[in-house]
């Protein structure tokens, strides 16, 4: 089956889904949302008897690429959307309270079911290999997400993201095409391998304003700073499971047509040096910046959004350091590390939706004797917050040490010292939140918490896999080599 | 624990487990082969760089183990003294013990620096909920510096791995080590480097040891026990079984010897006359474990067999003899409700085993013959002046020369401790006798002072594992 039969699979679930949700009574939204479950699912499964077309590049494979690293980010965007929407389920208590209609009942259908289109718009980004697919793509995704951070339109916090995300989306969207634009226009070519052969005699000063301007794109997209303003303020105003969508699967769409687009500047003999200096100064700043302001948090929520900045930071050091640790190119390293950034942010964002749905909060307090509230949630966050540090045998440490490798094989000492500070200041933040989990006492009153049965198979997953990917490279690798 | 059995059986049984498999190891590991590793498992999980999951233990791991096995196993027996977490407690133990012990028989670099790791988690937590004192703040205090460490160490061991012409290929220490000495000496002086300060920072090397006297002061015993014993020494190991081996040049390079030599000396002198001004016993134990860090030290800057060997042989005496000073002054704690000097005394006249225990572990401390220490040391005292020429008196003889002095500094401090504790009248507030240890409590103690004992008699019962080792590593250098 050739791989992009699932983006249209998807997009036919996806509006058979929104048709039948309209003749969904109020009260069975819920089945929505499993049927939605169950469609990803199945996807996920096609996904893998896709067998690869060949070396061929005639008609649809002139813009859509089905290798090996498009294969594995099709399947994190899966992974994510499944979780998403089961995170999406346990919500929609919050949810109904806050997207009530004027004068009626809830709206919470339509939520289960945008997810599907943006899970679409992200696998073809992680396929496409053209300028204008890897535009439509990108818009289908982001469109997708306008509507979705401002779902909850009774809260004040929801509609502020979802303007400031509206806002600050579009502006990204008319850097990339006006970066575009240059780019087609020093090399004549729309197809990535067409320009990847064009650049290195193309004329150096606007190849590089072309290279500037898709930067700063980019940045937008997987929060680098100094583009990363909107996302503290977007990540504490959106629903829950949405944050989460826009932490892991948003981050890996985008790194993976990062990876596509810069690779052929970084490959330029003539560019090279100017396009790599200029990814490591952005990695040095967001490692810098995103890792300081992190410190001061006390809403889980907003730490998660720097933390998100962080870990964009150290993608990029691996990005930008341009060097291969032993088998393993640049771009397999990012994707390594954000297959491990899904399982432990999601598996995060899972505690933090049962707290949310249980007490209504998502400040430091909330987490105050998680442990004697729920053993099993101490257990993941203790998990997630160890991996998102980068403590070894989880998959954090794999990619974090892997990112190391690569910038000491590029011999960029100065920004491995700023790394490693970087990283240690994740110890304090990260451990803030452990602080709360097994040193202070509950609340007077609070109740244990019983956590979903899927959610619990969800984090069981999520668990698994955060230590999967840190002891067991190989199978891994396997699916990127 | 988490399938409804009691915690302390489960874990007492874990340790006891433990303990039988380390000696097994000891009493079926081949001598005559030291240098190689036995009992090896290879399981590879990535083909390209190579890196695996794989264990092995020749000689120098095989006194670490044993350290290992014995500290945790009396760790895991003496009783916690509050709290309702047990589960949490003894779990929390033994992680700590499972990453030290993983960390030395790993013969992958990767899985080495990993498993050295996993004790983070569960001291921070465990200083946080069950420490005493000023524990929230040494939790964090400990958790930020050895995790700056650690990083540090993380940068040098990838700079350490890529630097070999052909980039990064492997991260078996078995074949590691002949792909980094061929590195030009300039850059092996400047991976020592990072791995020094690395290294150091993990072992509480002078001035990078502001961390570890709170954090042992404020822990609960079983983590003062399992981290002051064992786990601190994971980088002393490391610069034995890294750094030295695989960066020759940078280890001899004479720049690096004086700064090595600098430190270790205020290891020894400042931090010794630091440990004399302590009025506690938790914090005046915590400052001297830093202390005698300074003689492994001086060991390991001696760059000859016989202080390597003399510093293998001090991370087990010392491993040893602080893990059960820890364990006695937790009894104290418990039977008097403070470790203030002024406010304690005369316990001898009712705990008689409990001041000899004391007394023993003090004197073992200080390095008085019959202990493994003084066997220990003397080695290492004997090879500041064996490296050179005899009429050759350079920064290592000056530097020996002042670290005996830290031998009066630790009987100082620790006689002095003694007399504060367990002699003179009882003071007003402790009116009542305090009873000494029961049997059962003394089994830890015991278990401590006979392996205190035994390889201060016969330190050959180790050494014979650990001189091939050593020799090796020397005779990779001087190649």
């Amino acid at each position: 089956m050739p791989a992009y039969y699932l983006e249209i699979a998807l997009v036919v679930l996806g509006l058979v889904l929104l048709l039948a949700e309209t003749f969904t009574p109020p009260g069975s939204k819920r089945l929505v949302g499993l049927a939605a479950l169950a469609a990803v699912t199945v996807v996920f499964f096609l996904l893998l008897t896709v067998k690869p077309h060949g070396l061929s590049s005639d008609g649809i494979w002139r813009f859509y690429s089905d290798d090996k690293l498009a294969l594995f980010y099709k399947g994190l965007a899966l992974v994510t959307t499944a979780g998403v929407l089961i995170l999406s389920l346990d919500y929609a208590p919050v949810l109904a309270k806050f997207s009530a209609r004027a004068g009626g009942g809830p709206a919470i259908g339509e939520f289960y079911c945008l997810p599907i289109f943006v899970c679409t718009g992200m696998m073809w980004m992680a396929s496409a290999i053209d300028l204008s697919t890897i535009f439509l793509s990108l818009e289908l995704t982001t469109i997708g997400f306008y509507i979705l951070v401002a779902y909850m339109r009774r809260n004040v916090g929801s509609l502020e993201a979802g303007v400031k995300y509206l806002i600050l989306g579009a502006l990204s969207t008319g850097f990339l095409v006006y970066g575009f634009t240059w780019l087609y226009g020093v090399t004549g070519q729309v197809t990535l391998s067409g320009i990847a052969n064009a650049l290195p005699s193309a004329p150096k000063a606007p190849a590089l304003f072309a290279f500037a301007l898709i930067l700063v794109a980019l940045s937008f997209k997987v929060a680098a700073v100094p583009f990363h303003l909107w996302v503290p303020d977007v990540y504490q105003g959106a629903p829950t499971p949405i944050t989460a969508f826009l932490s892991v699967g948003s981050k890996a769409a985008g790194f993976a047509v990062a990876g596509r687009l810069l690779e052929p500047f970084l490959a330029a003999e003539q560019l090279r040096g100017t396009t790599s200096a200029l990814l490591m100064a952005v990695a040095a700043a967001t490692l810098v910046l995103g890792n300081l302001a992190a410190i001061p948090q006390s809403n889980f929520k907003r730490l998660l959004g720097y933390s998100s900045i962080a870990h964009a930071g150290f993608l990029l050091l691996a990005l930008g350091a341009n060097t291969a640790v032993g088998s393993l190119s640049p771009r397999m390293i990012v994707a390594y590390y954000l297959a491990g950034y899904l399982f432990m942010s999601l598996t995060a964002f899972a505690v933090l939706v049962v707290i949310n749905r249980t007490d209504g909060a998502d400040d430091f307090k909330a987490f105050n004797g998680l442990h004697q509230r729920s053993p099993f949630l101490a257990f993941a966050i203790t998990v997630a917050a160890a991996s998102l540090a980068g403590v070894p045998l989880t998959a954090g440490f794999t990619g974090k040490f892997l990112a190391f490798s690569a910038a000491a094989g590029a011999h960029q000492w100065a920004l491995l010292a700023i790394a490693a500070a970087a990283a240690s200041a994740g110890f304090y933040y990260y451990f803030k939140v452990l602080r709360h989990v097994f040193w202070n006492r509950p609340a007077d009153g609070a109740a244990t918490i019983t956590v979903p049965p899927l959610t619990r198979l969800l984090v069981v997953a999520l668990i698994t896999g955060t230590f999967a990917a840190g002891i067991l490279f190989q199978p891994f690798v396997n699916l990127l080599r | 624990m988490a399938f409804g059995l009691p915690a302390r059986p489960a874990a007492l049984a874990a340790a006891c487990a433990n303990l039988a498999i380390g000696l097994l190891l000891a009493f079926r590991f081949d001598y005559g082969n030291a240098t190689a590793f036995q009992f090896a498992a290879v399981r590879p999980v990535l083909d390209n760089p190579a890196i695996g999951l794989n264990v092995g233990i020749d000689g120098m791991s095989l006194v670490m183990v044993l350290l290992t096995v014995l500290v945790t196993f009396a760790a895991i027996w003496i009783r916690p003294a509050r709290g309702t977490d047990d589960a949490l407690y003894y779990a929390s133990s033994l992680l700590i013990a499972a990453g030290a012990a993983g960390a030395f028989v790993s013969t992958d670099l990767l899985f080495f620096y990993a498993f050295h790791e996993l004790a983070l988690i569960p001291t921070f937590l465990m200083i946080g909920m069950r420490g005493t004192g000023n524990n929230k703040d040494a939790a964090w205090k400990i958790t930020i510096y050895l995790g700056l460490g650690s990083l540090v160490l993380l940068a040098g061991l990838a700079f350490l791995v890529t630097a070999p012409s052909g980039g990064v290929s492997t991260f078996d220490m078995t074949k590691l080590g002949a792909l980094t000495r061929t590195i030009e000496g300039p850059v092996q002086e400047r991976i020592y480097l990072v791995l020094l300060l690395g290294f150091g920072t993990l072992v509480s090397l002078f001035p990078f040891h502001s961390w570890a006297a709170p954090a042992y002061a404020a822990a609960p015993a079983p983590v003062s026990m399992l981290h002051a014993g064992v786990l601190k020494k994971f980088g002393l190991y490391g610069l034995l079984r890294v750094a030295i081996p695989m960066l020759p040049l940078g280890h001899s390079a004479e720049w690096i010897q004086h700064l090595l030599i600098v430190l270790l000396v205020g290891n020894i002198l400042f931090v010794g006359l630091v440990t004399i001004a302590q009025k506690e016993v938790d914090t005046m134990l915590g400052n001297s474990s830093v202390m005698h860090m300074g003689y492994i030290f001086l060991g390991i800057a001696s760059g000859s067999a016989i202080g390597y060997s003399g510093a293998v042989l001090l991370m087990f005496a010392h491993g040893v003899s602080i893990a059960l000073l820890f364990a006695l002054s937790a009894s104290i704690r418990e039977k008097t409700g403070t470790l203030q000097f002024h406010r304690l005394g005369g316990l001898a006249q009712s705990a008689p085993f409990l001041g000899l225990a004391f007394g023993m572990a003090a004197f073992a401390s200080i390095g008085l013959p019959g202990f493994a220490n003084f066997a220990a040391e003397i080695n290492i005292f004997f090879s500041g002046f064996a490296s050179k020429s005899p009429d050759h008196f350079g920064w290592l003889q000056t530097g020996t020369v002042l670290a005996l002095w830290g031998v009066v500094i630790s009987a100082v401090y620790m006689l002095r401790a003694f007399r504060a504790v367990f002699k003179g009248p009882l003071p007003d507030a402790l009116k009542s006798p305090v009873s000494d240890l029961t049997l059962s409590e003394r089994i830890p103690a015991l278990l401590l002072l006979a392996a205190l004992l035994l390889t201060g008699f016969a330190p050959n019962l180790l050494l014979r594992a650990v001189n091939p080792v050593v020799q090796a590593i020397t005779a990779a250098a001087a190649r």
